[in-house]
């Protein structure tokens, strides 16, 4: 049992929590990721690691309402538990130090952003976070991400704040403005379609990308396959391997077909769960 | 009573068309009669050869003696004293090749049911109330990775002799393969959790969701925890890939991906349990080891019209236990021997719509000594299948040895321990099972462990204080 020490809704689909994980806390590096399991029979989840505090013992995540299991962690309130956290998973983010660096973030993969963002600028490395939402309301941590990088750039695809358009226009003018504002180094995390989108507009300039994968997972420690994603024509186990690959080298058309094999299914189960928040899942997926 | 000496008392089992769509048990285990007449068939060898098939060497004439007897009591103990897992070794040791393989009625008759006779001995322990209770002697604590059933056995064989002993299991429930991988028609869950029990109530402390290599490594357990020696049962967990074109489309499982939706998340309770599996009208399963004939006889109970193996080389050289074989048998597993897949089929959609295959013949024999199944020109053919089942075989995960400095392995990525002792190239880790020999056995992991942990003992015990 783990128990939830503080939660706070951040939109209306999106809920931060900080876990009381001290082992997990310890050993956390960004980009890595825990599975968690809200009840008996319920599904393991992989959940990126947002940030840690090692003095505390604390982890933060963001979760996003996707479906069934989603749902009933957003449901939880401090004081509650949730019955299986483990980790943490995957490999860090693999960057060299130095130069600039520029996170790219849209829904809950703007949270995952928060560590790395504090641990470059500490490092000293140039930091930039982009931050993408379709609208005001469901732009996240903008504030907490302006006090780790740099300069934190809020997109919107209807204008209500910062740019006018999506994160990669923004991306694309970084890029050809050249100077000390240009990147040389990406990461972006969010939906599969966002992430696909970055690195088509890093690709022309041979600019380092990588991309958070998130495939189904069952077991996230390597022994089921069922995570694999096809990275330079090979298969690779993004939860051993990844989840952050090289963005030019990802199968995005096969990752993205293997992510809806269960749509039918997801449907029951979110069905059976009900609107905890008061929103369909059209609307959970439509805030991406 | 001719009869009675030439001829295994057959095991009651579930009629086949009815447990083909049932996940309870198959067999269902003799009956006192049945026992103790198979217990009769014994001829008490003056030099029992069964005891050299079993690889820990438990003393089967006595414990079938003490059952001929009536003394249930003690051939539980003379039982338990070898194998602490005989409940579940009773089901699922390859016998035929093993102690029962050995044993001097076999040639000319069926070999004497000691798998029977030691699972029906193991299940009327079960049935007794056991008064167990921690007896900790010591204060060196073991710290154990894995709870399959070689850290399980280990485990328990240090708790035995009085240590404190900690698990640290990665997955959120303890038993390994025993869990997520074998099962419950063949192994139901209880017998594995009165197991488990056992060695709680000895004092045995499991700690789940704890990866040690990510959540702590091994140095963290030996010097900042304070374990004076360690002991990895990690398994050989990783599923391999063929590398043909379409593995990846929606409906193409690895078998642990298939076996640990369905065993360890419940997927056949879906909705009520939340993880799902999509099972269609056919599935070809690849492969034909424990764990091809466990995914395909798991997807008839899914609710496939039609299941199939699909293997390359022969029935000859199919390595399933072979009650398993002829109970997949029974229930309408299809067979294609000398079948090599080529490639899954699109849809168009996305998902699996057939296998692509050739046909092969045996050539001459290969490094692994049997005859390598060679394509036959202008054979190729499609099965139209829905599910793609790979039950080709896994490697030792390399979570804990990417993470741990001087630990030796092979060029497969086996740890390399001593084959008496289990020590590894680390001062007191000691390692065992399928981390060590690749995917085997439970009796081998168990006799690993359990080697193990006199190995441990001793060491500790040389130690000065
Ligand atoms: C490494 C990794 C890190 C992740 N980090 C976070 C995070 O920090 N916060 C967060 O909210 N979510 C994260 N996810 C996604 C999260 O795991 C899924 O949203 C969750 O499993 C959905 O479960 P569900 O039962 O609520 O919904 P389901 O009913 O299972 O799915 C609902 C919808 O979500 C999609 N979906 C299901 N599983 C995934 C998945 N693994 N990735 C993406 N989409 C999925 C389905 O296609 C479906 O459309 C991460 C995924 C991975 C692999
Ligand atoms: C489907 C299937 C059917 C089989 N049928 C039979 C059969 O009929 N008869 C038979 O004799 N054998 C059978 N086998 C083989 C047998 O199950 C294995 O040989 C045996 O389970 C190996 O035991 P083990 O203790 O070495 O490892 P495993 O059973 O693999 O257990 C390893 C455990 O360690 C955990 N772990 C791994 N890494 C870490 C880490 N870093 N930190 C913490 N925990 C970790 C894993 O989660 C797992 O729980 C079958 C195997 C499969 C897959
Ligand atoms: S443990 Fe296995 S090999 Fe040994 S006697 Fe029992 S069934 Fe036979
Ligand atoms: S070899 Fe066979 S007949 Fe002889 S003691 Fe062993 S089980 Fe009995
Ligand atoms: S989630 Fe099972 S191998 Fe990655």
């Amino acid at each position: 049992m783990t128990r939830i020490l503080d939660a706070r809704r951040l939109t209306p689909v999106t809920k931060l929590f900080r876990l009381d994980a001290p082992l997990i806390a310890a050993s956390a590096r960004p980009g890595q990721f825990v599975m968690l399991r809200v009840r008996e029979g319920g599904e393991r989840i992989p959940i990126t690691i947002a940030d840690y505090d090692r003095a505390a013992g604390t982890i933060t995540i963001v979760v996003q309402e996707a479906g069934a299991t989603t749902r009933r962690v957003c449901a939880l309130e401090p004081g509650d538990s949730l019955l299986d956290v483990a980790g943490p998973l995957g490999s860090e983010i693999d960057l060299p130090p130095g130069g600039h660096i520029c996170g790219v973030g849209g829904g809950f993969g703007a949270a995952a952003l928060l560590c790395l963002m504090r641990e470059r600028s500490a490092f000293g490395d140039r930091t930039t976070t982009i931050l993408g939402a379709r609208t005001k309301e469901l732009v996240i941590l903008a504030d907490e991400l302006a006090r780790v990088s740099r300069s934190v750039e809020v997109c919107t695809d209807d204008g209500s704040d910062g740019f006018h358009g999506f994160v990669t226009q923004r991306l694309a003018q970084l890029i050809a403005g050249g100077g000390p504002g240009r990147p040389d180094a990406v990461v972006a995390i969010g939906p599969m379609a966002m992430m696909r989108a970055v690195a088509d507009t890093t690709r022309p300039h041979g600019i380092k990308t990588l991309v958070s994968m998130d495939p189904l997972m069952v077991d996230g420690t390597g022994m089921c396959g069922g995570c694999r994603v096809n990275v330079g024509g090979q298969p690779r186990f993004a939860c051993v391997d990844g989840p952050c690959f090289d963005a030019h080298e990802v199968d995005f058309d096969t990752a993205m077909r293997r992510n809806k094999a269960y749509v039918r299914e997801e449907k029951i189960a979110s069905d059976l769960v009900g609107c905890v928040s008061g929103r369909s899942q059209g609307d959970a997926s439509q805030a991406l | 009573m001719p009869v009675r000496r030439f001829d295994k008392t057959p095991m009651p089992a579930q009629e086949a068309q009815a447990r083909a769509h049932n996940f309870f048990e198959v067999n269902g285990g003799y009956t006192a009669a049945r026992a103790a007449f198979e217990a009769e068939r014994c001829l008490r060898c003056q030099h029992p050869v069964c005891v050299d098939g079993c690889p820990v060497h438990i003393p089967i004439r006595d414990f079938i003696h003490a059952v001929a007897a009536g003394n249930m009591t003690g051939a539980a103990r003379i039982l338990r004293s070898a194998n602490p897992l005989p409940a579940i070794c009773g089901r699922v040791c390859p016998q035929e090749s093993q102690c029962e393989a050995e044993c001097s009625m076999g040639g000319r008759f069926d070999p004497v049911a000691i798998g029977h006779l030691e699972r029906y001995v193991a299940d009327w322990e079960r049935t007794q109330a056991l008064a167990i209770e921690p007896a900790i002697t010591k204060t060196a604590k073991i710290g154990i990775i894995g709870a399959g059933p070689s850290g399980l056995v280990c485990a328990g064989e240090l708790a035995r002799l009085g240590y404190p002993v900690t698990i640290y299991e990665a997955l959120h429930a303890p038993g390994g393969v025993l869990r997520y991988g074998i099962p419950e028609f063949r192994l139901p869950k209880a017998v594995l959790d009165w197991e488990i029990d056992i060695l709680r109530a000895m004092g045995v402390e499991i700690v789940c969701n704890v990866i040690i290599g990510k959540t702590l490594t091994l140095d963290d357990l030996t010097n900042r925890l304070g374990y004076a020696a360690i002991f990895i049962g990690t398994g050989a967990g990783l599923p391999q890939f063929l590398g043909i074109p379409g593995e990846n489309l929606n409906g193409v499982y690895s078998a642990n991906e298939f076996l640990t939706r369905i065993n360890l998340m419940r997927a056949y309770d879906f909705p009520n349990a939340d993880t799902p599996v999509r099972v269609g009208k056919r599935v070809a399963v690849i492969g034909a080891g424990n764990t091809a004939m466990d995914a395909v006889r798991t997807a008839l109970r899914m609710g496939a019209d039609e299941a199939m193996i699909v293997y390359r080389r022969s029935d000859e050289e199919m390595s399933a236990r072979v009650e398993e074989y002829h109970h997949a048998i029974e229930e309408g597993v299809a067979f294609h021997w000398l079948t090599g897949p080529l490639e899954v089929i699109d849809d168009g959609s996305g998902w699996a719509a057939g296998l692509k295959c050739q046909r092969m013949e045996l050539g001459e024999p290969d490094a692994s000594g049997r005859r390598r199944p060679v394509p036959i020109p202008d054979s190729e053919f499609v099965l139209p299948v829905d599910n793609v089942v790979l039950a080709i075989g896994t490697t030792p995960n390399p979570l804990l040895t990417r993470t741990t400095a001087g630990l030796a392995t092979t060029a497969k990525g086996c740890l390399l321990a001593d084959e008496a002792t289990g020590l590894t190239s680390k001062t007191m880790v000691f390692a065992g099972g399928d981390a060590v020999t690749g995917a085997a056995t439970v009796i081998l992991a168990a006799g690993a462990g359990k080697r193990a942990a006199h190995a441990i003992d001793a060491a500790l015990s040389a130690q000065p204080h």
